[in-house]
């Protein structure tokens, strides 16, 4: 068990600007937690520093006490633009395992599973980056999915995908969430955050505006910043 | 005589397999392909290392590299002359006017093409890895294999174009090796001599010999691309 997360007084900046200012949040199992904002709020960037891509300049991002050395194996992300190595799909996810150290003997047994669990069984052997984009994020999900995470961090994976294409990643989300998975995702779909999510983390200006379950969230807002989001946005539902 | 009469002459010439023609074509393979060989040993590592690593004077390195690109063969042929001369730094070695010179003027032509190709195409490769591979858990030596594996079509688009320059190029291995008969002697340089003395149906077959091998180099290029393109997106 990696969570709870728990990040204090993060901040990150980039060329003299404060990109995430001041973030206190604690990540807790169960609940799947839902990331909003406007462009450039810093969901992505909040993501990538709980995944641990970029450190923090001050503040501490921790997961809890004693789970420290194998934290990293235990939290995946998916990427807005899933990046595939010219290899097949199977070598896609047997690549994984190996990097996360799974038997050689081993790998290609549980690459298989994965590929099944997200539907892709049938396109094994085809060369990953000649999948569809919905193909490629289900490779993308199989491939984090074959590592049993215990957090999937996912930053805004269907924002590239047609609606069945997006169907068919949220059906293979909620599976994951079904099966235990911690779920983090950034999206700009509000119907998707609502059938998706249990908690909403609201961002603006790189500031954590508010924190509520996300019926309490879209209902009642409680502050202007949420307010003003949940208005303007809900035209995209 | 008119040109289509030269051209005939010449490729009869070619088809005859004259001995001395087909030396001299065998000698301009090795002097290139060796040339080739030693340039993508430093090459590529090179190449590699400025696309990811991040140090002190990498721009100035980088800029040079892509102006040495154009160097003209004369002055590297000059340049390994001089270092080569008996009066030279090097001239003990006695390598001035044998097929060694030439290789080694040829490697350094061909090392900053290896590596400013090798370069752009890892630097892209890493620019759209970087971040999957470090969420993945991969680092160090283990994240350069697998960009290096995943570009490997491109770095042979690469060694190509060195191949391509190298077999092409006739100022520095006419400079150091001094196109002696039988001994150093390759197709540029021969070509260079006949048409001074006049046998233009010679120089016309080995042009055709030349501009034949080229084209099959930059055929395989195209066809290696389209193929992988195909096959691995």
């Amino acid at each position: 068990m990696i969570l709870p997360l728990r990040l204090e007084e993060v901040s990150w900046g980039e060329g003299g600007r404060t990109l995430i200012d001041r973030v206190s949040l604690t990540l807790e199992a169960g609940a799947s937690t839902i990331l909003l904002g406007a462009n450039g709020a810093g969901k992505s960037l909040l993501m990538r520093l709980m995944h641990g891509l970029i450190a923090p300049d001050s503040g501490t991002v921790a997961w809890r006490a004693g789970a420290a050395r194998n934290a990293r194996r235990s939290h995946a992300m998916v990427f807005q633009r899933p990046v595939m190595l010219r290899r097949s799909a199977l070598a896609n996810v047997v690549y994984a395992l190996a990097v996360a150290g799974v038997a050689r003997r081993e790998r290609e047994a549980q690459a298989m599973a994965a590929l099944l669990e997200v539907g892709l069984a049938g396109l094994a052997h085809r060369p990953a980056r000649v999948l569809s984009g919905g193909e490629q994020q289900r490779l993308a999900l199989a491939r984090a999915w074959a590592l049993h995470p215990e957090v999937l961090f996912l930053d805004e994976p269907t924002a590239n995908l047609d609606p069945a294409a997006t169907r068919e990643i949220e059906t293979v989300i909620k599976a994951f969430d079904a099966a235990g998975t911690k779920i983090v995702m950034s999206t700009h779909n509000l119907g998707q955050a609502r059938r998706l999510g249990d908690e909403v983390v609201f961002l603006h200006q790189g500031r954590l505006v508010e924190c509520a379950p996300i019926e309490r969230f879209f209902a009642q807002p409680a502050t202007a910043e949420a307010a003003a989001f949940v208005k303007g946005e809900l035209p995209w539902v | 005589m008119d040109p289509g009469a030269l051209l005939r002459d010449g490729l009869a010439l070619v088809g005859s397999f004259d001995a001395r023609l087909w030396q001299t074509v065998a000698l301009s393979l090795q002097v290139s392909l060796a040339a080739v060989l030693l340039a993508m040993l430093v090459g590529l590592p090179l190449g590699a290392a400025l696309a990811v690593g991040r140090f002190r004077g990498r721009h100035v390195l980088i800029v040079t590299l892509n102006a040495l690109m154009g160097l003209p063969p004369v002055v590297a042929g000059l340049l390994i002359y001089l270092l080569l001369s008996r009066a030279g730094p090097l001239g003990e070695l006695g390598l001035l006017f044998t097929p060694g010179a030439m290789v080694i003027a040829q490697t350094v032509l061909v090392i900053p093409i290896i590596a400013a190709l090798t370069r752009q195409a890892v630097e892209d490769a890493w620019r759209e890895y970087a971040e999957q591979l470090r969420s993945l858990g991969v680092e160090g030596v283990r994240a350069a294999v697998t960009v290096l594996w995943d570009t490997r079509f491109s770095l042979l688009t690469a060694v190509l174009a060195g191949l391509g320059r190298a077999s092409a190029e006739v100022g520095a291995v006419l400079i150091v090796g001094g196109n002696i008969d039988g001994v150093t002697r390759v197709m540029t340089t021969a070509i260079v001599l006949e048409t001074s003395k006049g046998d233009l149906s010679l120089a016309l077959g080995l042009g055709t010999v030349l501009m034949a091998i080229v084209l099959a180099l930059n055929t395989a290029a195209y066809l290696v691309q389209a193929v992988a393109r195909r096959r691995y997106g």
